[in-house]
Formats: C-alpha cells, structure tokens, sequence
C-alpha cells in the first residue's frame, strides 16, 4: 500500500462507524493491538510534549526507510498514535515530510477530541513531521 | 415546597443536548450552572442599570450601587457574619486567597514563621501560600491527610508553634469530597493563636455555613460554584483583621482622601475593592444564594443524600474502582467522587462518557500534590450537585460500566 492507499485505508476505516462512540472503540482496538514497546524506552526525551496523558515516540532509520513504535498511559491516545505510525510507519523521510496529514481531518478527529487531546495530536503530527524533516 | 423538577426547570443548560443525548453535567466541583434568576439579574444589572458603584449621585448609579450593597448583606446573612463590613468582594475565591496572603502576609508574616496548608488544598489555597513564603523567607508546614483522605488532625497541636501565623484549610476538598473537622480544627489552632481560613469553594455549595458559629477568621468562596455569576467572589474576615491588614490594590474606591504627598485609606471593605467591581455580576449572588438555600432545603436535600449513597454504593462495587476520599460515615461525604479503575485510564473514561453525554473531569483537579500523595498521575471525578437526579445518578453508573468494559 502506497501512502495515499494507506490514508484511504483509515478514512474508509472510520467511515463504517456512524456513532463517535464506535469509532473510539476502533481506536481502542488499534490501541490494544499495537505492537509491544520496550518498557527501556519509555525516557524524557521520547515523550512527546504537549500531551495530557504520556506518549512516548520511538524511530529508526532502515533502508532508507523510517520506522516508528509508540505508546502511552491512555489508551483512545495509543489508538491515535497507532493509526499515524501505521500510515507513516515504512515511508520515507522524503515522503512523510512532504505530506500534509490532511487525512487526519477527513476523518474527523480533531472535532470529536477535547481541545487538550487536540493539542496533543498536533503535538503527535509535529513530532513525526520533524522527525522526517531531520532525516529527509 | 418546590419539587426537585420545578428547580431543574430553573437551569436551562439542564435541558441541553450533546452529540443528541441529554447532557448529565457532573462536572459540578469545577462550576455549576446558572439558574434563570441569576442570568435575569445579570442582564438586568447590564441592560438597566449600567452605572459605575458608589461614586456618582445620579439615579442609576445609585441604584447600582444600592443592588452591589444588597448583595454584601445578602452574602453577610447567608454566612453568618456578624455585619457586612466583614465582606470583601473579589473577582473569585483564587483572588480571595491571594488577597489574604498578600495582605495578612505583609503584617503579621515575617522570616522564620510558620503556614500550615492541608495536603489536600487546590493551588489555589497553596501555592498564595508558597509565594507569601518565598517572599518572606516563611515556612510552609503540611496537615497531611491519610490513606482513606481524612486530614490527620490528632497531630496538628504537635504541629503548631509560636511561629505558626496562619492556618489554611478547605472545609471540603475539591478531590476527596470529605466535610473536614474544620470546627475542631478552629478550635486546635485558636488555642495555641493561631487563627485559621477556610476555604469554602466547595462547602459553600452543599449545607449551610455560619462563620460565627465557626469562629474561624477568613472564609472564600467563588460565586460561579453557588450558581452565581463568574468573576464574583467572597472574603469573609473578622473585622479586626481587615481593620489590621494593608490595603492589597491601590487605586480608585479604596481611599478615604489622596494627596500627592500620600493617601489615606477608606474604612474596610472598601479599603480592600480598588478599581471598578463586577458591578452586574456582584448583584447575582442575591439570588443565586437564595437558590442555595433552596436547593439545601430539606426534601431536595434528601434525594441529594439518596444519589450520594447511591453513587457511593455502586462505585464500590465496581472491581478495580478506588475511591479517594472513602467516608467513615457517608454522611460526611459530599456528591464529589473522585476515583481511578484499574488498566482504564481517566482520560479514556472521561472521553467515552463525553461521547455518552456525560460531563466529567479527568486529571489531577489542581491538587498535584495529592495526587503524588496517593501515588497517581490523575483521577476521574464526577461531582454532583443538588440538583442532579437519581435518574441521571444509575446513567451515569451504567454508562462508567460500559466504559469500562470497552477500555479492559
């Protein structure tokens, strides 16, 4: 899947729920089903700011190619955080940098978060934006 | 007697919808809703008689100024003051506080003394407290709580002494929602000197509260909790410590006559309400009091006390629910329950239950030293007030539940 399919993927995803409620027991699903994270790496400087509950945001640098794990306390904020990594997870710096994210807004998800979490999934973007700056 | 759904008529927000369902609003502790009477009193205020307090002579401003003096006597009567000279309106309780420690702190607080502050108390009666000491090179001593959120009063005489000037306590804690002995503790203090505020934000919604009764020497509250407008609050001193203390603000209102070699000081209250007042929010806490009272009377106050034990009951059946705040007697429990469940987190539960049409808060209810206290990084909280149902009491019971299950 390209990195356009892959957006498509989750709006499509969240489309078959109609309730909000639904859809943040996707987001608990994908939550539960993230892959485990290295208790180690749960330190300062992965954390990503600006968030209320912790979210903690790892990297890696392969085949030119970046690759993201995560986790936090929260588990709605984990679903969150999954759903970026799987869409940007394997793409290139290049290709991440150069993306708008504008899917996250198709999907409706800034307006059926509280201002604070809203905060916290910019923060979460922002990250994995200069992430892939820095490596691009 | 009115009955409990003639006054919920009185709250329009009560019959709003979020996401299409009933909105059930227990996020009480942080602010209640507004009653008709208040809204009406604060348009008025704005639309009728829009004039500046105190200072001019013509029609308006006095009538202005005759609605502004109503309301301290109203607060003066509601609290049990023994006049209204002894109320200072502020812009809030956080204001109140500040207003005590920047004041009482320059008289009677000097290096090497001593603040007591309960463990429990919101930033806003700590960290006043903490600035007065940095300032002042102070001491700030702690009145710790215990594992089930009672204040260990049996060693406060230990931990008051000469130096101690000041004692600051909540008569409920916004997290833990226990009436605390605060008449015990009034009674501790004054008998080594020291003399005691209390932090009302809380009680003042639920009971009644008589100052004199009491005897402690500052009491404040905010008037958004009380179904009053915002940016209204109450210090309530003992004349004595307002003729002794430093005026907090300069400016207009506040002085008897300014030269410009120096000025002399109106007689309190005024010496402490510099600047132009919430002039069509302070006349609302006439009726919002009223509306206090009424919703205290003692039919409501029974199905208050049937919700509370309802609530109590069915959270601690709940498997891997803890309880901060867990009463010896339900009766000094107030409807504020603050809780974590084990493997969900408080803002996972708090967001599903938005989704239900559920209003909670989620976090560390600004009280981060308790929740270090009790080892957490955040609680969930629903706060009830009087007039909130039972109805909405087994939703919200049922709705945690499916939270719940959805989150483990």
């Amino acid at each position: 899947m390209n990195l356009e399919e892959a957006k498509q993927a989750v709006i499509d995803d969240f489309s078959l729920y109609d309730e909000w409620l639904d859809k943040y027991e996707y987001l608990i699903e994908l939550g539960k089903n993230l892959e485990a994270f290295d208790e180690s790496h749960k330190t300062e400087d992965r954390l990503i700011k600006g968030c209320q509950s912790r979210v903690w945001l790892d990297w890696r640098l392969e085949d030119g190619k970046l690759f993201f794990t995560a986790d936090s306390d929260a588990i709605i904020t984990k679903g969150i955080i999954s759903l970026l990594i799987g869409v940007y997870s394997g793409r290139t710096p290049a290709e991440i940098a150069g993306d708008d994210f504008a899917f996250v807004s198709a999907i409706g998800l800034q307006e059926n978060l509280s201002p604070t979490r809203v905060g916290g999934l910019r923060s979460m973007i922002e990250t994995i934006q200069r992430i892939a700056t820095e490596n691009a | 007697m009115k009955n409990l759904q003639d006054i919920r008529a009185q709250f329009p927000q009560l019959q709003e919808k979020v996401y299409g369902k009933a909105l059930v609003y227990l996020d009480n502790a942080a602010t209640s809703l507004r009653p008709q009477d208040v809204v009406a009193c604060w348009q008025e205020m704005a639309f009728r008689y829009n004039a500046n307090v105190h200072r001019a002579v013509h029609k308006t401003a006095s009538e202005a100024t005759l609605r502004y003096e109503q309301a301290r006597r109203a607060v003066a009567e509601h609290i049990g003051a023994t006049s209204e000279k002894e109320i200072v309106f502020t812009s809030g309780d956080t204001a109140a506080l500040n207003l005590v420690a920047r004041c009482f702190g320059e008289a009677f607080v000097g290096a090497g003394d001593e603040i007591i502050v309960a463990q429990s108390e919101h930033h806003s009666n700590l960290v006043p407290w903490q600035m007065l000491c940095a300032r002042k090179g102070a001491v700030l001593k702690c009145l710790p709580v215990d594992e089930s959120g009672h204040l260990q009063v049996e060693g406060l005489p230990q931990l008051l002494s000469k130096r101690t000037r000041l004692l600051c306590v909540a008569d409920v804690s916004n997290v833990l929602g226990l009436r605390n002995p605060v008449a015990q503790i009034v009674r501790i203090a004054h008998e080594k000197g020291c003399p005691v505020l209390v932090d009302g934000a809380q009680g003042i919604v639920h009971g009644s509260i008589d100052v004199q009764a009491l005897d402690c020497d500052f009491y404040t509250f905010s008037g958004h909790k009380v179904y009053a407008a915002p940016g209204t609050g109450v210090l309530y001193a003992k004349r004595k410590w307002l003729e002794a203390m430093p005026p907090f603000m300069g400016g207009g209102e506040m002085i008897e006559s300014v030269a410009w070699e120096g000025a002399t000081y109106a007689a309190p209250p005024y010496k402490f309400e510099a600047g132009t007042p919430n002039i069509a929010g302070v006349p609302t806490l006439v009726p919002a009091l009223e509306m206090a009272r009424l919703l205290n009377s003692a039919d409501i106050a029974a199905e208050a006390d049937a919700v509370r034990d309802f609530v109590l009951e069915s959270l601690s059946s709940i498997p891997g629910l803890r309880l901060f705040g867990v009463p010896a007697d339900r009766t000094e429990k107030l409807p504020i329950f603050s809780f974590t469940v084990e493997g969900a987190h408080h803002e996972d539960l708090a967001l599903l239950l938005d989704k239900m049409g559920i209003a909670v808060r989620s976090g560390q209810m600004c009280a981060e030293p308790l929740m270090t206290r009790f080892g957490v990084t955040g609680m969930l909280r629903a706060s009830f007030a009087p007039y909130n149902t039972m109805e909405e009491a087994e939703y919200f019971v049922a709705s945690l539940k499916k939270a719940i299950s959805m989150l483990i």
